[in-house]
């Protein structure tokens, strides 16, 4: 059944078949291929996207769930806590194969937008969700810390 | 829209050529520099080729080795007009930026500015030498012919100039991509590029390559080529890719390896909306798995999810064949008792057995650890489209070369009609070394008539691995009135990375090199044996390889000798290594392949390996008091050429909980090509060690893999890694070593031995924490 999305600011015409999860849509249907597919279970993360702002495992959710809410891939994310997250991202180079990454600049753009200075258990918590096996981790928490300071 | 699905290509961050990736796919391979206005140097550097391992049996082929490394290997450089430069790549990217490595290579002897780099994506071609991104190897095997290829490429260009001014070329330099004359007279390399195409590749002996002191880019910490998409969302990875009119696939692959369709009912997989076709593929043909599709029921759908809906609809049952009483648990029970029998010895100095009996004190101890799966976080996948009797495929691989012949083998057609496109790997640890899924989507694509995308879901990865082998070790020692060995055994028990290409019944002699037979140990008297073990799922390499579960065995043990000494585990290893030497393991009858590597260039050099441990301990402030209930480890490993020492603080709370206070690293890998992104595979090739050693298990029952996904099968999350973990690179000038997988090794010993000193729990059996909490355990061990 085709239903209208809102995906990056624009509108898409989708048809999938009923329950699809919103990850297949975005990367098979519409060749938004940011967001990864890494276990399809929400265990790690890989493919989280902002429904209306906060951070979701597109991967488990239905593509019809988010009919009517504005959807924000990697591709699209902006705004001045995007950019300093990614200028932290690149400064300390974090990335390694880059796979998980967007996930996990996806939780972590959430995680400033919410809370300005976060604490290391913060950290923790909000960016358990998403594994990284290059194991960026250390990186990732200082990238985290220096870009709350630019803000 | 599909147009950003072509050949990635990789741009400084301040190139602004081709900003756009649309108009970069209607440029043709090497076509980049547009027809007339620049040329495409071909080089052949035959002299450049890496050196074959001499010791190297035929029976060891499998393993990595250089073996498909013709002479005259291509390195191919474009310059334009305008001074771009293009570079074509033929290792492939999974985040070691071998790009940045490549780049620094040849741009330093090439003399050209780094905003004028654009990187190709080389296709999988024998052409260019070993592509195989494995071993370690992409900056040890090669850093000479490509800095050679871009000295040559320098003296052309400084020929061509001065050929236009009519003076001689001692009288011209190049400066940064141009040419400068003695007069002040200037050509840039754009200009003089066209007739610099037209003259003889000059003899390698002409060329003189730059001093160390010299270097712009080598040993500079040049930044990553794909980074600037990555967090945007833009680099194309294998399971990224996108061709007009594809479908998509996902396999049921037969539980056990060897297994076989006894029966299947695809009325429901067909009824699920978006599935198209359901088509049997083939079994595993011969006695090997080798790069061979497992076989099983591909279900090809209009998306992925409709793909593994229908795979979960598919009524199948299957016949498990010849593995299908594999149980690692029972599997676990024999290789320890192997490991208390006599096994082949395959180094000998002196007469251990007499030694023993003469000795003040013996201490044994038995060490196992399990299967583990590499896991990277993009599971396998691949794309195919046929064009008549040619196909295209498009994947994440380490080893485009074997994905090129293993396609051309299966689908019956000369190599010369595949082409293999290499895309970003997210992560291949030595999965991706394997081609079976680049197979399966070209056998899939053949049958459906339209361009195939094999996805493989986590569970397809973790159950259908080639996994790291199960191992257990058998560790004993002599020791004298002073607590120091007068002999060691060290017994291994593994299935061998060999049975997954030929008969094979025991750990080989490349394996047991890795950790094994190449102990720096100063002991009189020392035997290492290997045991049989028969493999039963298809075993494959992992980050180090064997040099994991051999450096746990070997490095625990050293501390487990300290504390029966009663002596410092840091004091007692530095004597344990003896004297400063360079070890000569013929002498003991080792066959020694040092990693490919000539032993007068890389020799066992005891004195790095300790001057990696004096420093290790001194970034952990060594011999500090630490607080109750925390401990301090060490050790020490050589592998891929490389010398890392690892020091570890733990803490344990009174649960059994583990956390890092501090990592400490110290890495000799000999001259480093980028400073900055050693540190960055130290600290991910440590925390790899730290997640497998924690947490990494994988078991068999009936045939078949357990786990499946993430949390069942472990690895570390953020809030479980260390929050302080310092990486320190010893200055050399010593060839370089491999850093992508050195890292690794000693990282699981250095852990245990620290929780030794924390608890006095000495844990001999990985993962530390898996299924269970082995700490909790009284008595484990």
């Amino acid at each position: 059944m085709a239903i209208t999305l809102k995906i990056n600011g624009k509108k898409e015409t989708v048809t999938a078949a009923e329950g699809t999860p919103l990850l297949w849509v975005l990367r098979d249907h519409l060749g938004l291929t940011g967001a990864k597919f890494g276990c399809g279970v929400a265990q790690c993360g890989a493919c989280t996207v902002h429904v209306d702002g906060a951070p979701i495992r597109s991967c488990i959710t239905p593509h019809e769930d988010v009919e009517g809410s504005e959807v924000t891939t990697i591709e699209s994310a902006n705004g001045k806590v995007a950019s300093a997250i990614r200028a932290a991202w690149e400064e300390l180079a974090v990335p390694q194969c880059g796979y998980c990454q967007a996930g996990q600049i996806m939780s972590a753009i959430n995680l400033l937008e919410t809370n300005a200075s976060p604490s290391d258990e913060d950290i923790d918590s909000a960016m358990d969700g998403n594994i990284c096996r290059c194991a960026t981790y250390v990186r990732i928490r200082k990238a985290i810390m220096d870009a709350a300071k630019t803000l | 829209m599909f147009m950003h699905l072509a050949k990635p290509i990789y741009q400084t961050p301040d190139s602004q050529i081709e900003n756009t990736s649309l108009e970069i796919i209607n440029v043709s391979r090497r076509g980049f520099v547009g027809g007339a206005t620049g040329l495409t140097f071909t080089l052949a550097l035959a002299a450049c080729a890496p050196k074959k391992s001499e010791s190297k049996s035929k029976s060891e082929a499998p393993l990595p080795d250089h073996s498909t490394v013709e002479s005259g290997p291509l390195v191919l450089i474009s310059i334009a007009a305008d001074g771009r430069t293009q570079i074509t790549n033929p290792r492939s990217e999974m985040g070691q930026q071998v790009i940045t490595a490549v780049a620094q290579m040849i741009a330093d002897e090439l003399d050209v500015e780094w905003d004028k780099l654009v990187i190709e994506q080389a296709v999988g071609d024998s052409k260019y030498g070993d592509q195989n991104t494995d071993g370690s190897t992409s900056i040890r095997n090669h850093i000479n012919r490509f800095r050679m290829a871009g000295a040559l490429m320098r003296h052309m260009l400084t020929q061509a100039a001065a050929n236009e001014w009519g003076v001689d070329i001692s009288e011209c330099s190049s400066k940064l991509g141009t040419i400068e004359h003695s007069s002040g007279k200037i050509l840039t390399y754009g200009d003089v590029a066209k007739a610099a195409s037209k003259l003889d590749v000059p003899a390698e002996a002409s060329v003189t390559l730059k001093r160390r002191d010299q270097w712009r880019y080598i040993g500079k910490d040049k930044p990553s080529f794909t980074i600037p998409d990555i967090i945007h969302g833009k680099g194309t990875f294998g399971i990224d890719v996108r061709v007009p009119d594809m479908v998509y696939a996902v396999i049921a692959r037969p539980p056990t390896v060897f297994g076989k369709i006894k029966t299947l009912d695809d009325t429901a997989a067909l009824a699920v909306p978006g599935v198209t076709k359901v088509m049997k593929l083939p079994d595993l043909q011969g006695e090997v798995a080798a790069f061979q599709p497992l076989g099983g029921v591909a279900v090809i759908a209009t998306d992925t999810w409709a793909a593994i809906k229908g795979r979960e609809a598919l009524n199948v049952t299957w016949d498990a064949g010849s593995n299908a009483n594999y149980d690692s648990d029972l599997y676990g029970q024999e290789l320890r008792a192997t490991a208390r029998k006599p096994g082949e010895v395959k180094r000998n100095r002196g007469d251990v057995d007499s030694a023993m009996e003469t000795a003040a004190k013996k201490v044994t101890a038995d060490y196992y650890a399990p299967h583990l799966s590499q896991a990277p976080m993009e599971p396998p996948a691949a794309t195919a489209r046929w064009t008549g009797d040619k196909i295209e495929c498009w994947a994440c691989t380490q080893n485009p070369q074997a994905a090129r012949t293993t396609v051309a083998s299966l689908c019956g057609i000369p190599e010369e009609n595949v082409t293999i496109n290499v895309t970003l790997l997210g992560g291949g640890f030595g999965r991706k070394s394997k081609p079976d899924y680049v197979a399966e989507a070209a056998l899939i694509a053949r049958e459906v008539g339209a361009p195939v995308k094999v996805t493989w879901t986590r569970e397809d990865d973790v159950r259908h691995g080639y996994f790291h082998s199960v191992s257990a070790q058998r560790m004993e020692a002599g020791l004298n009135e002073d607590g120091l060995p007068v002999a060691v055994l060290h017994r291994t028990v593994f299935p061998s990375i060999n049975s997954t290409f030929g008969a094979a019944d025991q750990g080989s002699d490349f394996e047991l090199s890795l950790g094994a037979t190449d102990s720096p140990w100063n002991v009189p008297n020392m035997r290492v044996e290997v045991g049989k073990a028969e493999a039963h799922i298809r075993i494959g390499w992992l980050r180090s390889v064997a040099n994991v579960y051999h450096a746990f065995a070997q490095q625990s043990f050293a501390a487990e000798l300290a504390h029966a000494a009663g002596k410092d585990q840091k004091d007692y290893l530095l004597d344990l290594i003896g004297p400063d030497r360079e070890i000569d393991l013929s002498k003991d009858g080792v066959i020694y392949p040092n990693y490919g590597a000539s032993i007068e260039e890389h020799p066992l050099d005891t004195a790095r390996l300790k001057s990696v441990l004096d420093k290790a301990a001194s970034m952990a402030k060594w011999g500090r008091d630490v607080p109750k209930g925390h401990g301090l480890g060490i050790s020490v490993h050589r592998s891929f050429l490389s010398y890392v020492a690892t020091a570890i603080e733990v803490a344990v709370d009174s649960d059994g909980n583990i956390t890092f206070p501090g990592v400490w690293v110290a890495v000799d890998a000999g001259t480093v090509v980028n400073p900055a992104n050693t540190k960055v595979q130290m600290e991910g090739g440590t925390l790899y060690g730290l997640s497998n050693a924690l947490y990494g298990e994988i078991t068999a029952k009936d045939g078949a893999v357990v786990q499946g996904n993430f949390p069942a099968w472990r690895v570390m999350r953020l809030s479980e890694a260390p929050h302080n973990l310092e990486v320190h690179i010893m200055e050399s000038d010593a060839p370089p070593g491999g850093v992508g997988e050195p890292g690794t090794p000693p990282a699981a010993p250095a852990l245990a031995n620290a929780i030794f000193a924390a608890t006095g729990q000495r844990l001999r059996t990985l993962p530390l924490l898996g299924q269970k909490n082995r700490l909790t355990m009284a008595g484990e061990g």
